[in-house]
């Protein structure tokens, strides 16, 4: 893949955004395969979730459709609601297997 | 130009903020890691002209949800992870290189020709103001608008529920 | 589809006769003597009733020969086998022998086993062997035929092991089989050889007799069936009879054999299952007929059975096994007529032999039944208290050696006029043989029936002397039964200087074995210290039975059997089995990993899937 041309990276399009979204999304994905605390992890997807949004407000720019927008205004909203009750787990976690280690909580396996 | 300029002033720290989220050793710089994050974005979605979302971003994401995370670690008392004695295990070392390809799957999709047929002009009524948003959200989505509250409802359940002492003394 | 006028029904009744009266003993004769024995002979004699009637039909002209009845047994693309009944000639004399003369050794079987625990076992196995006798013999296909061959084989083995408590008899029993069983490989052999070259075409190749028989010179003239191919399948065809009908190198059994019960020995190991190896070569001659090599194998493998068989009888003591070397000797004979060219030479003499080695045997079982006693040294002077067993045991004698006017004398000299024609050793080596016939026979005679008696012996009742005096009078007229007649060959030759040269030296022999143990003028003592080397080499039988205990204990059994089991035990069970079963639990082992119980784990799952989806779909 050759390397952008100077006016390629000073005339910002739609492109650059989502390609900030995507390697926000990435950073994301990292965090949750490394990070061993799963408050931690749970951070991680947040960076997940504003990359998304990253890319809904884009397209709702480029193909002027105020859905897009909506569209982040819900997923706010959901991940908020997701945080909380994930949050309450994770507390309730940590009080019944004394640990927060990712490693160390392997209930998925029987 | 100037749009360049302003994006590029945004989404810089916003990626070394992310990256600082991911690898910091200490889980309180993570969250406040994410706060560059989210004001960062907040910009990038003014910039994109989603003012409404972007106050929304601040407000609900950045005071609500990051408040309740700096919450959560402080409760727990958690310890700093160890990096350094983080070795690279099979799996996380397949995880990051298996992101990095998936990375350069959406760069490629992402810069191929046929994508760049988006128009980036500015019209009226596209604008992502209160009013406009307003007026979608109680006209064409006032559906999701109301079974959303539901969803909080049981949010603010679950989390009642779940966070009770488990013996009642 | 089963045609029941006359004829076909007798026809299909002799064969199931038999096998109907082996099933009822099984299912309700266990413990039921009488009834066992009743069903037995009724069945073996109506098969000979029906015999009969198809004899006398043929001779009043009738009945036209062939008669062929076939049902289509199995029928795939490919592969026909039919189960039939053909009678001609051949067979029809052959039946005629079988359940005539076996009808006389089941009756005798009453009076002889009456003793015998297992009574209907007995004479359930001597029913399925009739009824696998006459398979073979009444067969129109190779197929039928080797199943046939193999039941024989088996009902062999459960009579001869019919005391199998006995070491001796269990032992004498496998080796039977088994001797058979190497036999009937190279028969096997021949037999798909055959099937294979009987038609390019694989949808008409065919087992059946007849259909063979015309397809082969047009085979032949074709080009499609090479001389060095046929010659080969006739070797390998001739390996059946060599282990059946006890031919050197395979003769090893019948000896071995003599443990079983003595009607058994009669019927089967001397008149019928022995034979069945000439009967077959009788019955596929036309295959031989241009071979020349096979012929020449046969003759000399007939000729040299009979000489060394001869040798061998001479030395020995048991009453029974001189009877068996008689038979084995005899047998060669009739192989050696065979491959001389002589169907009807050897089907004659397997008549005349069946009827006085059976009534040899009988008479011999009679002595044991009345003396206990087997070893002809510890007999004596059974004339004096047996006398219609050794009236009868003299006229077989007699039979046995060629004595003028005898059944035998007439067979006997088919064979040596024409080995005089077609082969001087053989036929000296013939004659040689027919003075030692008479030499032992004697020698057995003097021994056994004159002299001091040495222990207590009473006469046989009457049940078992009837036989005795049948199958006695067989043997003194069958010469003018005009059986060669009956088979096909027009003109009886009488060369009189073959019969006066064969008498000469009967009469030698018997003088002989007159002056050693009749007269006792020469001491045998002395006789067998001058030939003390060969005499002890055949006393050992030629150490035959030592090589063929190296052969199997050393070759097969360390290195053929060892050798496959070291392949069973580390290449089929370690590689292929034990190595399925380790590859499997290896897998399992590598594939468990991916079940950690973390929930980061199942996201890189997720991760790689989306990866690979997204490498796959380029677009």
């Amino acid at each position: 893949m050759p390397l952008p041309s100077a006016s390629a990276m000073l005339t910002i399009g739609p492109t650059h955004y989502l390609l900030a979204s995507a390697i926000l999304f990435v950073i994301g994905l990292i965090g949750i395969m490394t990070r061993r605390n799963v408050i931690m992890i749970l951070l991680c997807i947040e960076i997940m979730f504003n990359a998304a949004n990253l890319a809904f407000i884009t397209y709702a720019r480029a193909w002027h459709d105020l859905g897009g927008q909506i569209t982040v205004f819900f997923i706010i909203i959901v991940a908020a609601a997701e945080v909380t009750v994930g949050l309450a787990i994770a507390v309730l976690l940590s009080r019944q297997l004394k640990t927060l280690n990712a490693d160390e909580i392997r209930l998925l396996k029987w | 130009m100037t749009e360049a300029v302003f994006f590029y002033l945004f989404t810089i720290p916003m990626m070394a903020a992310a990256l600082s989220v991911v690898f910091n050793r200490r889980p309180i710089y993570s969250v406040l890691s994410l706060l560059v994050v989210m004001f960062c974005l907040a910009s990038l979605f003014i910039m994109l002209g989603a003012y409404f979302v972007a106050a929304l971003q601040v407000l609900l994401y950045a005071g609500a949800v990051l408040v309740l995370f700096l919450f959560v670690v402080m409760l727990l008392n958690l310890e700093p992870d160890n990096l350094a004695r983080m070795r690279l295990s099979t799996l996380r070392g397949i995880g990051t290189i298996a992101a990095a390809f998936l990375l350069f799957h959406l760069v490629r999709i992402l810069t191929a020709p046929a994508a760049s047929g988006i128009a980036a002009t500015a019209r009226p009524g596209a604008d992502g103001t209160v009013e406009n948003i307003g007026r979608a959200l109680f006209t064409t989505y006032v559906l999701p608008f109301e079974l959303i509250s539901f969803l909080i409802l049981a949010a603010i359940i679950g989390a009642v529920t779940l966070s009770k002492q488990q013996s009642d003394r | 589809m089963v045609d029941v006028s006359p004829a076909p029904l007798c026809s299909w009744l002799i064969l199931f006769a038999p096998l109907c009266a082996a099933i009822l003993i099984l299912l309700f004769g266990i413990h039921r003597r009488s009834l066992s024995a009743i069903l037995a002979i009724a069945g073996l004699s109506t098969a000979f009733v029906c015999t009969a009637q198809l004899f006398l039909q043929t001779l009043n002209g009738q009945l036209v020969l062939p008669l062929e009845l076939s049902v289509s047994w199995i029928a795939i693309p490919g592969l026909s086998i039919p189960f039939g009944i053909l009678i001609d000639q051949l067979s029809l004399l052959m039946t005629l022998v079988v359940t005539g003369v076996g009808s006389a050794i089941f009756i005798y079987s009453v009076g002889y086993m009456a003793e015998e625990q297992a009574y209907s076992r007995y004479f359930g196995m001597l029913s399925l062997f009739a009824f696998s006798m006459l398979t073979i013999v009444l067969s129109n296909n190779w197929i039928q035929l080797f199943i046939g061959w193999e039941l024989v084989g088996f009902s062999s083995y459960m009579l001869i092991g019919h005391w199998y408590a006995k070491p001796a008899a269990a032992d004498a029993g496998k080796k039977a089989f088994m001797v058979n069983r190497v036999a009937d490989f190279g028969f096997m052999l021949g037999i798909l050889a055959l099937w294979a070259i009987s038609s390019p075409l694989a949808s008409e190749r065919t087992f059946h007799f007849q259909t063979l028989q015309d397809r082969l010179p047009g085979l032949v003239s074709a080009g499609l069936v090479s001389a060095p191919a046929l010659t080969l399948i006739g070797l390998l065809i001739f390996c059946g009879p060599i282990g059946k009908s006890a031919q050197f190198p395979l003769h090893v059994w019948l000896p071995d054999a003599m443990e079983g019960p003595t009607p058994v020995s009669a019927l089967i190991h001397a008149a019928t299952m022995v034979a069945a190896g000439v009967y077959l070569l009788c019955r596929s001659f036309w295959l031989f007929e241009g071979l020349p090599t096979v012929l020449t194998t046969i003759m000399w493998v007939g000729g040299v059975t009979a000489f060394l068989a001869a040798c061998l009888a001479m030395v020995e003591n048991d009453l029974k096994r001189i009877l068996a070397y008689s038979t084995l000797s005899q047998l060669g004979y009739m192989v050696m007529a065979l491959g001389l060219g002589g169907r009807v030479a050897g089907m004659y003499h397997l008549t005349t032999h069946a009827f006085f080695k059976a009534l040899l045997f009988l008479a011999a079982g009679s002595v044991i039944h009345g003396t206990h006693e087997q070893n002809i040294w510890k007999l004596g002077g059974l004339w004096r208290s047996m006398r219609w067993t050794s009236v009868t045991f003299l006229i077989g004698s007699l039979a046995l050696c060629g004595f003028p006017g005898l059944s035998g004398f007439f067979s006997k000299d088919e064979i040596l006029v024409l080995a005089h024609e077609e082969n001087a050793a053989l036929y000296w080596i013939g004659t040689l043989t027919a003075g030692m016939t008479a030499f032992y026979i004697a020698r057995a005679w003097f021994v056994a029936f004159t002299g001091k008696s040495h222990g207590h012996a009473h006469e046989s009742p009457p049940v078992m002397l009837m036989p005795l005096f049948l199958l006695a009078g067989l043997s003194i007229v069958g010469g003018y039964l005009e059986i060669p007649h009956f088979l096909g060959q027009h003109e009886g030759e009488f060369h009189a200087g073959v019969a006066a040269t064969s008498l000469v030296v009967v009469g030698l022999g018997l003088c002989l074995a007159w002056l050693i143990y009749g007269k006792r003028v020469v001491s045998a003592q002395q006789v067998v210290h001058a030939l003390a080397l060969p005499y002890s080499f055949v006393a050992r039988r030629y150490y035959i039975d030592e090589f063929y205990n190296w052969y199997v204990a050393t070759i097969q059994q360390k290195l053929i059997a060892g050798l496959c089991a070291w392949v069973e035990r580390y290449i089929i069970i370690g590689i292929a089995v034990n190595g399925i079963a380790w590859l499997t639990r290896g897998l399992g082992l590598i594939l468990r990993r991916a079940q950690t119980g973390k929930v980061q784990t199942y996201a890189l799952a997720f991760l790689l899937g989306v990866v690979c989806l997204l490498s796959v779909l380029r677009r």
